[in-house]
């Protein structure tokens, strides 16, 4: 199945929680919705499931108009971020419910149950209730319920938000494997960039009900449209800094001038937005020609093999990633240096003037 | 025994002691219990439960009870089951108010609905049956099964009922599969509330019948013979009166608490 969606707009009262969306999903996709909370990730995916109707706009599903089309009546599963099982039935009874609704014969839905089971490691657990099992074994009942059902539309809303660290890891390199051999259309809503990243794909990052751009992950990350796309793709927050470009020379807003190299030299006269990755902001010295941006230190987080440097450069606040532990006491001056190569420029109106170079150039 | 089990002992006595005066009572014969105190039956007679269980005007009225009380908690189950689910999933213009205004309605006290029954009843022929008694009785326990069930059915997430929608189940199939096993323990507490109010409410039972489906209340508080009263043996009925209750207390008493909260705990 191919799902189209035609400019959908999706009000509720006053507020108008998706706006003017137009997505092509073909059949066999990986496809990753990355947006903060209450970006309308979770609406989207409702609209594509039929459990709401667009207020505006078209769903068409292998050409076909399905946009009033009772959810039952298409074929779709879905996972939520909170662990929805049956919790009357039993694992079994429960990854076996679409099925049974459906009419399938008994035993292919022994054969299917327990291939199922046996992929996602449930096989012990089948004859317990569902709340008798781990969160993890619980959302893995949920996935096994909707790998089963066959749908051509898998609809996975932040499936491993709630889960621990390591399962998270196991999960999410299984799951696009394990449905990518059903041929269906997946969905993945999250928040994470990294996550997405890790997904691969394509993806479509959310803003506010908008969807800002939509291209295979690496390129949105890389070469985002727009600020507003390159601060969704961006964790830690995207560091921004507002510059002026004048004949071949930039001035800082924490003072001082200095050449425009990298892609600052790519753009004409104006004043620009710069963004950088915090792991473009380096606390020593580059061995490429650097902007030196005079900073002193307020925060640093260590997260074991890394550290994240919360600094403030003039009015800015700036974060950088440092390999290693770094004992940095707030208030230390420090000098922060930016590799211009990797800054991505964006005109006053948010449209970006020029990305990341590659490495290599 | 330690000084701070007393008291709880002394209330649970104080709180025994008139249904063990009735039990004694309806061991006893009249003679017994015309003739001075005694604290425990002296010549242990069942006559009067057996005149209960043999007398057609004596059992007959148990069984007018039973059969308006169960009519009654049907359907008032059955009404207030989707009206709950209503409340409970949907938004719609004015729902809090008519929320509200449902349980206004057990404010006002039966008698006032008493005589507007009586006439009605009267002129479509529903006088002097069970279901005058079992309709009238719902104006009282819908309202409240509605309010029990919705605090009931809010607990279950309403990602449940989408799964339901999404693996394909109709909305009657989910309803009854799926939904209502999740809150069996409310439909119980609910059911349970409807049984005690219609169980033991007399004036609308007493007013909305005369004969053929008199409650056993009724007949308890008419049978005064010539002979006077007949103590053993409205002691007897009492001691019956009280075991449905108690029966069916038992079966619900792990939620009963949260019915009381109606179901908001």
């Amino acid at each position: 199945m191919t799902l189209i969606l035609e400019s959908v707009t999706k009000r509720v009262g006053p507020e108008t929680h998706i706006r003017d969306v137009s997505l092509a999903l073909p059949k066999g996709s990986l496809n990753v919705l990355l947006g903060q909370t209450l970006a309308g990730k979770t609406t989207l995916m409702r609209l594509m499931a039929g459990l709401e109707a667009p207020s505006e706009g078209r769903i068409l599903a292998d050409g076909k108009d399905v946009t009033g089309l009772p959810v039952q009546r298409r074929n779709v599963a879905m996972v939520y971020q909170q662990f929805i099982n049956y919790p009357s039935l039993s694992v079994y009874e429960n990854i076996a419910s679409p099925m049974r609704v459906a009419g399938v014969a008994r035993a292919e839905i022994e054969a299917r149950v327990q291939e199922a089971a046996a992929l996602l490691r449930l096989a012990p657990y089948l004859k317990r209730k569902p709340l008798e099992l781990s969160g993890g074994q619980q959302q893995r009942t949920a996935i096994a319920r909707a790998l089963c059902k066959r749908a051509d539309l898998v609809l996975m809303d932040e499936p491993l938000a709630n889960l621990d660290y390591k399962l998270r890891e196991e999960l999410r390199e299984e799951l696009p494997r394990i449905f990518a051999a059903t041929g269906a259309i997946f969905v993945y809503a999250t928040t994470e960039p990294a996550e997405a990243l890790m997904l691969g794909g394509r993806t479509a990052t959310l803003h506010q009900g908008r969807v800002t751009q939509v291209g295979p992950t690496p390129d949105v990350y890389r070469r985002p449209d727009d600020l507003i796309t390159a601060k969704v793709f961006s964790d830690p927050p995207l560091n921004t800094l507002s510059v002026l470009k004048a004949g071949g020379r930039v001035t800082l807003p924490t003072g001082g001038q200095v050449r425009a190299t990298g892609t600052l030299a790519t753009v004409p006269d104006g004043a620009y937005t710069i963004g950088f990755r915090a792991h473009h902001l380096a606390l020593d010295p580059l061995p490429v020609e650097a902007i030196a941006l005079p900073a002193t230190v307020s925060v640093a987080e260590i997260t074991g093999s890394e550290s994240f440097v919360h600094i403030d450069a003039g009015e800015s606040r700036l974060i950088a990633l440092v390999a290693g532990v770094r004992r940095l006491e707030p208030g230390t001056a420090v000098t922060a240096w930016l590799d211009p190569r990797h800054a991505l420029v964006f005109d006053a109106a948010g449209r970006t003037a020029a990305f990341d170079l590659p490495a290599a150039a | 025994m330690r000084p701070r089990h007393v008291v709880m002992t002394l209330y649970l006595l104080f709180l025994m002691v008139p249904i063990y005066w009735l039990v004694n009572m309806s061991l006893k014969t009249n003679q017994e219990i015309n003739s001075g105190m005694t604290l425990w039956p002296h010549a242990i007679t069942f006559d009067n439960y057996i005149r209960i269980f043999t007398d057609p005007s004596w059992y007959g009225g148990y069984l007018n009870s039973l059969s308006y009380v169960a009519i009654n908690t049907v359907l008032s189950i059955g009404l207030a089951l989707p009206a709950a689910y209503a409340f409970s999933r949907y938004s719609f213009i004015g729902d809090k108010h008519l929320f509200f205004w449902l349980l206004s309605n057990r404010m006002a006290p039966p008698a006032v609905f008493a005589l507007p029954f009586f006439n009605l009843y009267s002129a479509v022929g529903l006088f002097d049956t069970p279901w005058a008694v079992a309709l009238a009785h719902c104006l009282f326990n819908v309202p409240l099964a509605v309010w029990i069930l919705e605090g009931f059915m809010s607990g279950v997430p309403r990602e449940i009922d989408e799964t339901a929608a999404i693996d394909g189940y109709s909305f009657p199939r989910f309803f009854v599969k799926i939904f209502m096993p999740l809150i069996a323990s409310g439909i119980g507490v609910a059911a349970f509330f409807c049984f005690m109010f219609s169980w033991v409410e007399l004036l609308l039972a007493r007013t909305l019948t005369s004969v053929d489906a008199k409650p056993i209340a009724a007949t308890m508080t008419r049978t005064v013979s010539a002979a006077g009263m007949d103590w053993g043996l409205l002691a007897a009925a009492g001691v019956l009166t009280i075991v449905p209750g108690a029966l069916v207390i038992w079966f619900v008493r792990n939620y009963i608490a949260k019915g009381f909260a109606l179901g908001r705990v």
